[in-house]
């Protein structure tokens, strides 16, 4: 076995040649330490006597997405805050949301938060969950489903009136020509964003699909239709870290036109302090874990109902460099 | 090409199309027409360090995995390890507060030892490299994913753009440089000086007759004394050390860095060393082939945009452009056989 040999051999280096760097050369700016440094100290324990109730949260996110992430830690803050146990699952394509809904069913949960990006493929489970005698409360995307299917309420951006406040915002600032970067093709919210944004915008507006799994092909592909179309002074993208990379591309193509997105991320507060991004609409996702999970605690506790059957809208909220000093920490912990 | 040399000598015009890249130029020069007159932006020499740009991250990963193919076998990991490495130097540097140039030392490491798993694991098993490849795929995907939520909390990296090291880490894996009104990146840089040393590598050293002989007939290989284990597991080695290259290129260009990043690249480089002339069975291709076929991906998917054609359309485009290409690059090939 002299090739195992080899290997652990190979390994042991490894391991040594690890440690051995890692107490090595220090960074004397940045990185984790500058973190804790700055970490306040957060008070979390439940703030109620209520039962130990269990809520369970079924999105349309794909994995690893940021946007949810902001979503589930309003959700768990919440959830400590209301004595609940909370459950989360995801799946981006509709039949296995509809499955892990039923998981739930299956389990008791107390109650159910679930979003309708798929309304057609939900709407059969979502009616079985309130059969079962399980509130649902729907976010973020399926707010004209959401009465009809028999939710308690709709806590979320309306992402038609988002892209109109965003054409609003552009027009006001003078802009003629639009691009709209949509990063996941097929996506009916994208749609309706830069759907928005034209039916607002005075100027013209024009789309570009662009493949948002893979950042270097994003940057060449704004690169190339800002060098193609001189006449294009303003790039919306619709999420918050392509528009990091659109900054890049406009700076790499010699274009004059101004940045803005949809969302938050920390990359996007620094961006808008130091004026590379023009603004941000912010739908608040933080908001829409949070009020999910505190409406069906208030419900089970008190039956309050939120919004009297319509939506209630976290967005669309216009953040500019005025709001950025004061968003950039709060989207650095992954709040905002 | 190594039989070439004992051959009898042959006309030009007989050796230039026995080359297996020949098809995949063929193929560019019409992608490069069709753009010349669909695009009027398309000739302008700033669009050029754009296309170059876009062929260069994927041509970066095509020479490996074109070599990894000419040894007869695919690595469907190739497109997470990027990401994961990325992320590992990130995350490294930012939870040790080291400079970060050691995480990105780390990162190296880590990535050569996955790639050294992948080889292991195909020798040892026996399994084919698509199974375990596609282990390794899914492993990654769910350890990028688990990892970076475990240690930052959030899906995406902490930023370390403000710390020691990033400065010249940049200027190595994510600087450029302007020529005239040329605007090119450095891993155009990077991806031509691994073409030269793979090309090299193949057709005048040991090493390469072993990954032609290793993909052709590894069991004839191995009776005559090829050492076919060695020679496999020093191709994912390849694979995951240039994975290292472009890792570093996301990590320094974007500071931040994504965990969900890189699904579904691999088929991108796939399709360009196939388009450039590698057989997947193995045996046959070359470096410079897989260049040419990233190049017309580039100028494909970046030919689209500067035509400014129905972006509801781009994937067709793009889908129909890749077809065609390959079909005229087989079409020439057979022409080229028939003729010797």
């Amino acid at each position: 076995m002299e090739s195992a040999n080899r290997g652990k051999r190979a390994l042991g280096a490894l391991l040594t040649v690890v440690i051995g760097v890692a107490l090595a050369g220090c960074s004397s700016t940045g990185g984790l330490r500058a973190e804790q440094r700055a970490k306040e100290a957060q008070a979390n324990g439940s703030a109620v006597d209520t039962p130990k109730w269990t809520v369970a949260m079924v999105t349309h996110a794909g994995a690893g997405d940021s946007f949810w992430d902001i979503v589930q830690k309003g959700a768990r803050q919440a959830a400590a805050k209301d004595n609940i146990t909370f459950l989360y699952s995801n799946s981006d394509q509709g039949k296995d949301q509809a499955q892990l809904v039923q998981t739930a069913i299956d389990q008791k949960v107390d109650g159910l938060v679930v979003t309708l990006a798929k309304p057609e493929a939900m709407k059969d489970v979502v009616l079985k969950a309130e059969k079962a005698g399980i509130p649902v409360v729907t976010i973020n995307s399926g707010s004209a489903q959401s009465k009809e299917y028999g939710a308690l309420a709709h806590i979320g951006q309306d992402e038609t009136v988002a892209g109109e406040a965003v054409g609003d915002e552009l027009t006001a600032r003078g802009r003629k020509h639009v691009l709209c970067v949509l990063h996941e093709q097929g996506n009916v919210g994208h749609e309706q964003r830069c759907a928005g944004v034209k039916n607002t915008f005075e100027g013209t507006t024009e789309n570009l699909y662009v493949n948002g799994t893979n950042m270097p092909d994003v940057q060449s592909a704004l690169q190339a239709k800002l060098a193609a179309d001189r006449s294009i002074d303003a790039v919306v993208t619709l999420g918050a870290p392509y528009a990091a990379t659109a900054a890049k591309a406009k700076d790499q193509a010699g274009s004059q036109a101004e940045v803005d997105t949809f969302d938050l991320n920390g990359q996007v507060a620094s961006a808008l302090e130091d004026g590379t991004i023009g603004f941000a609409v912010d739908q608040q996702p933080y908001l829409q874990g949070y009020e999910a999970v505190d409406l069906l605690w208030l419900y089970r506790y008190n039956a309050d109902v939120l919004g009297g059957g319509r939506p209630v809208l976290t967005g669309p909220q216009i953040v500019t460099k005025d709001d950025a000093a004061a968003l950039k920490d709060y989207a650095k912990r992954g709040t905002r | 090409m190594t039989a070439d040399s004992l051959a009898p000598p042959r006309r030009l015009g007989h050796r230039l199309l026995s080359r297996p890249e020949l098809g995949a130029v063929v193929g560019a020069v019409a992608v490069f027409v069709v753009f010349s007159v669909a695009a009027d932006s398309f000739l302008r020499p700033a669009s050029l360090g754009t296309i170059l740009y876009a062929a260069s991250t994927i041509g970066i990963m095509a020479v490996p995995v074109a070599l990894l193919m000419i040894g007869g076998e695919f690595d469907l990991s190739a497109g997470v390890l990027v990401t994961s490495s990325a992320l590992v130097s990130s995350m490294f540097s930012y939870q040790m507060t080291a400079n970060v140039w050691v995480g990105v030392g780390v990162s190296l490491l880590v990535t050569l030892a996955i790639g050294f798993f992948n080889g292991i694991m195909l020798a040892r098993t026996k399994l084919p490299s698509f199974i375990i490849t596609l282990g390794t795929f899914l492993m990654l995907t769910g350890l990028n994913l688990g990892f970076t939520k475990l240690i930052d909390g959030t899906v995406s990296t902490k930023s370390i753009s403000d710390m020691e090291g990033f400065a010249s880490a940049r200027a190595l894996f994510a600087s450029h440089l302007t020529i005239g009104d040329v605007d090119l990146q450095v891993t155009i840089l990077w991806w031509i000086a691994l073409v030269a040393v793979a090309t090299w590598v193949l057709l005048r050293t040991r090493a390469g007759n072993w990954i032609f002989a290793s993909g052709g007939g590894p069991d004839a290989a191995r009776a005559v004394g090829v050492p076919v284990t060695r020679t496999k597991t020093g191709l994912y080695m390849a694979v995951a050390f240039c994975a290292w290259i472009s890792g570093q290129h996301l990590l320094f260009s974007f500071d931040v860095v994504q965990s969900g990043e890189g699904i579904g690249n691999e088929f991108l480089y796939i399709i360009a060393a196939v388009i450039g002339g590698c057989l997947m069975t193995g045996g046959y291709g070359s470096a410079i082939g897989s260049a040419v076929g990233a190049f017309i991906f580039g100028m494909t998917s970046k030919g689209i945009v500067y035509a400014e054609w129905n972006p509801d359309w781009f994937k067709f485009f793009l889908g129909a452009m890749l077809l065609l290409a390959t079909l005229l690059n087989a079409w020439v090939r057979k022409r080229a056989e028939a003729a010797k």
